[in-house]
C-alpha cells in the first residue's frame, strides 16, 4: 500500500466521522427543540418535589429543632444531586418507552445515516442536559430556601459533578427504558426509582451509616450515592463524606458501565 | 418507465448486472425469536437502478419483514443484502444514507409539527438548513399539506399522515425509495398524487421498491413484480410475462339472458360441453336493468390461449338456444389470476 493510499483512507475515515458528527448534532438538536417546548411542565415535574423536601427538611424540621442546625449543608448537595440524577433518569426512561411504543416514533432517527450507537448517545446527552437544567434551576431556589451559598469556585466544581451525575442518571434511564415494557413503566418507577431517591445518600452522609451497617450496604449499591457524595465533598467538605478518590472514579465508572449497557439495550430494541 | 421495464424484462433476474443493481438480496432468511416458521425464508432478487420493483403477497407473507431488513431496521438471520452498493450488515450507516423508507405504520415524530418532521429528517441526513426548509415547503405543497404544515401528526387523517410520510422520505433525495403499502388509506385523488410522485421520482432516476396487495396497482406501477407467499419468492418477472405464463387462464366473459326454453342451468351445461371451453364459471350479473333483474347471467368461459374458436362456437350455441347476448369480452390473465394460481387459489 502506498503512502497516498493510506492518507486517502485516513481522509475518508475523517470525513465519515465528520458526517456522523453532523447527524449526531441534528439528533441532539431535535431533542433540544422538543425539550425547549416542554420547559414549564418539565420544571413543575422536576423542581417542585426537591423544593418541598428542602422546605420541610431543611427549614421546617431544622427550625423546630428536630434536625441539627448544620443539617442544610448535608441536605443541599444531596438534593441537587438527586434532582439532576432523577431528572435525567426519568426523562430518558419515559422518552425511550414512548419512542419504542407501537408508534415507533424513533424509526426516523434510527434511519439517520450514522451508527445506531450514536442515536443512543444522543438520547443520553439530552437526558443529561435535562438533569443539568433541573439542577441549575433548583440550586438558586435551594440557596434562597436554606439561606446557604456556594462560592463561584464551588459552583464551578458542582457544575462538573452535576453534569457527570446527570450522565449517570441518563445512562441508567436508558438501561431501564430499553429493558422495561411500556406497560410496566409505572411499576418500574415505584419499585426502582423511588427507592433510588431514598437510599442515595441524599438526606444523609454515607460514612455516618457505619452504625446502620445493612443500610450502608444498600446505599453503597445505589449509583446516586456516589453522585451525592462527590457533590458533598465538593461543596460541603466540612461534613462527613466519602473520599473523592472513591466517589469520583465510581461516578465515571458507572457512567461507562451504564452507558455501555444502555447502548446495548438500545440496539437490541432498535434493530428487531 | 416503459424503457426501463423492457430492459429489466429482457435481463430477467439473473441478468441484472450486480454493479448496476440498486438492491441485491441473496438467500435472505429472517426468523423472529420464538417463532417456529421463518418470516422470510430464503429470498433472492435484484432490483436494477432506475427500476420500480413490486413485492406482492398476502397478509403475513413477509413483505414488511423483507423491507425491514433492506432498510437496516430488521437484522437478517442469514443471507446478504446490498442497498445502493452498501452491505446493510457491515455498513448500515452507509446504506441508510442512500435509502428512504415509508413504513406501513404511521411513525411520524409526534413531538414535532408536520413541517418540522420534514426539516428534521433532512437535517439527520445532513441536508443544509436552507435547502431543507425550501424543500419541505415545496413537498408539503406538492402533497396538498401546505395548510397543515404546522399541525401535529396526530391531528392529521390517516391519508394525510401517509402523504406526510412520503414527503418526509423524499426530503434527502434517496437513491432507493422503499414504500410499504403506498396507497393504504389514501383517497382516489391522493392515490393519483402518490402515483404521479412515484413516477416523477423514478423518472429522475430513483429506484423504487414497493409492496402491495393491490395487484392492479402493482401491474400499473411496477416494471417487475415479485410474488411472495409464506416467506418465499414464488416468481419474479414483468407483469406481462407473468400473465403470459398463465396463458391457460384466458377467459371469455359473457352476459346473457337465457332463452324461453332453456333455463340458466341448461345454458351453463351446454356451454361447458362446447369445443374449446375448459370450464364455465357463473357470477351474478351486476348492472342489469331493473325489469330484467335476476334473469341476466354473467359467465366466464375459460379457454386456451386463443379464444377465437370457442367464442364462435359459444355464440352459435347461444343463438340456437334463443339467448340474448348483452356483453362479450375477452380477458387476458391478470396478475391477480397468476397470483391466485401461484399462491394456491382463492379459497385459501
Ligand atoms: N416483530 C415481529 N416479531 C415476531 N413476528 C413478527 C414480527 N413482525 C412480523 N412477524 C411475523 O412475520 C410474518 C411476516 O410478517 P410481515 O409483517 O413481514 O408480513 P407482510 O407481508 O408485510 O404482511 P401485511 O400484508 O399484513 O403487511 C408474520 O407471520 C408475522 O406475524
Ligand atoms: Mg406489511
Amino acid at each position: 500500500m502506498s503512502g497516498s493510499e493510506v492518507r486517502d483512507g485516513d481522509r475518508r475515515r475523517t470525513a465519515r466521522w465528520r458526517d456522523w458528527a453532523v447527524s449526531f448534532l441534528a439528533l441532539v438538536s431535535r431533542d433540544v427543540t422538543v425539550l425547549g417546548r416542554e420547559v414549564p411542565s418539565f420544571l413543575a415535574q422536576t423542581v417542585l418535589q426537591p423544593f418541598l423536601m428542602l422546605l420541610v427538611l431543611g427549614t421546617v424540621l431544622t427550625d423546630l429543632g428536630y434536625l441539627r442546625p448544620d443539617y442544610p449543608s448535608v441536605l443541599l448537595p444531596g438534593i441537587v444531586a438527586l434532582t439532576a440524577f432523577l431528572g435525567a433518569c426519568q426523562h430518558t426512561t419515559l422518552n425511550l418507552v414512548f419512542d419504542f411504543s407501537y408508534t415507533r416514533e424513533i424509526d426516523d432517527r434510527l434511519l439517520a445515516p450514522a451508527p445506531t450507537a450514536l442515536v443512543a448517545l444522543a438520547k443520553v446527552v439530552t437526558g443529561a442536559l435535562r438533569g443539568l437544567v433541573a439542577a441549575v434551576v433548583v440550586t438558586p431556589v435551594a440557596f434562597l430556601t436554606l439561606g446557604t451559598w456556594w462560592s463561584p469556585a464551588e459552583c464551578l466544581v458542582a457544575f462538573v459533578v452535576v453534569l457527570a451525575g446527570s450522565g449517570v442518571g441518563a445512562a441508567l434511564g436508558m438501561v431501564l427504558g430499553t429493558a422495561v415494557e411500556p406497560s410496566q413503566i409505572s411499576a418500574t418507577f415505584a419499585v426502582v426509582v423511588i427507592p433510588l431517591s431514598f437510599t442515595g445518600a441524599t438526606h444523609f452522609p454515607w460514612p455516618l451509616l457505619a452504625e446502620l451497617r445493612w443500610f450502608q450496604v444498600v446505599s453503597a449499591l445505589n449509583p446516586l450515592t456516589y453522585v451525592s457524595e462527590s457533590l458533598r465533598g465538593a461543596v460541603s467538605p466540612e461534613v462527613p463524606h466519602l473520599s473523592g478518590w472513591i466517589s469520583v472514579p465510581a461516578v465515571l465508572g458507572l457512567l461507562l458501565v451504564f452507558g455501555l449497557l444502555g447502548v446495548r439495550g438500545f440496539r437490541r430494541r432498535a434493530i428487531r | 418507465m416503459t424503457g426501463a421495464a423492457e430492459a429489466a424484462g429482457e435481463q430477467g433476474l439473473a441478468g441484472v448486472d450486480r454493479r448496476e443493481a440498486a438492491v441485491v438480496v441473496r438467500d435472505l432468511v429472517k426468523r423472529y425469536p420464538g417463532r417456529a416458521r421463518a418470516a422470510v425464508d430464503g429470498v433472492s432478487f435484484s432490483v436494477a437502478r432506475g427500476e420500480v420493483f413490486g413485492l406482492v403477497g398476502t397478509n403475513g407473507a413477509g413483505k414488511s419483514t423483507t423491507v425491514g431488513v433492506l432498510t437496516t431496521l430488521v437484522a437478517a438471520t442469514s443471507g446478504t443484502v446490498v442497498v445502493g452498493g452498501r452491505d446493510v450488515r457491515t455498513d448500515p450507516a452507509g446504506a441508510r444514507g442512500r435509502l428512504a423508507v415509508v413504513t406501513q405504520h404511521h411513525n411520524l415524530d409526534r413531538s414535532l409539527s408536520v413541517r418540522q418532521n420534514l426539516v428534521v429528517h433532512a437535517r439527520y441526513h445532513r441536508v443544509p438548513r436552507r435547502r431543507a426548509h425550501d424543500r419541505a415547503d415545496a413537498l408539503l405543497e406538492r402533497f396538498g399539506l401546505g395548510d397543515r404544515a404546522g399541525s401535529r401528526p396526530d391531528r392529521l387523517s390517516g391519508g394525510q399522515q401517509q402523504r406526510a410520510k412520503i414527503a418526509r422520505a423524499l426530503m434527502h433525495e434517496p437513491a432507493v425509495l422503499f414504500v410499504d403499502e403506498p396507497s393504504t388509506a389514501l383517497d382516489p385523488r391522493a392515490r393519483l398524487v402518490v402515483s404521479e410522485v412515484l413516477g416523477e421520482v423514478n423518472a429522475r432516476g430513483t429506484t423504487v421498491v414497493l409492496t402491495t396487495h393491490d395487484l392492479a396497482e402493482a401491474e400499473r406501477w411496477c416494471h417487475r413484480v415479485g410474488i411472495v407467499d409464506r416467506g418465499r419468492l414464488l416468481a419474479v418477472d414483468t407483469p406481462a410475462a407473468l400473465g403470459a405464463s398463465a396463458a391457460d387462464a384466458v377467459a371469455v366473459e359473457l352476459v346473457v339472458a337465457p332463452g324461453p326454453v332453456d333455463g340458466p342451468g341448461a345454458v351453463v351445461a351446454g356451454l361447458g360441453s362446447t369445443a374449446g371451453v375448459r370450464r364455465v364459471e357463473v357470477a351474478p350479473a351486476a348492472g342489469t336493468d331493473g325489469a330484467a333483474e335476476g334473469t341476466w347471467l354473467r359467465l366466464r368461459l375459460l379457454t386456451g390461449a386463443d379464444p377465437t374458436v370457442p367464442l364462435a362456437e359459444a355464440l352459435e350455441a347461444l343463438r340456437g338456444w334463443a339467448c340474448e347476448v348483452r356483453e362479450v369480452r375477452v380477458s387476458r390473465p391478470s396478475l391477480e389470476d397468476v397470483f391466485l394460481e401461484l399462491t394456491g387459489g382463492a379459497g385459501r
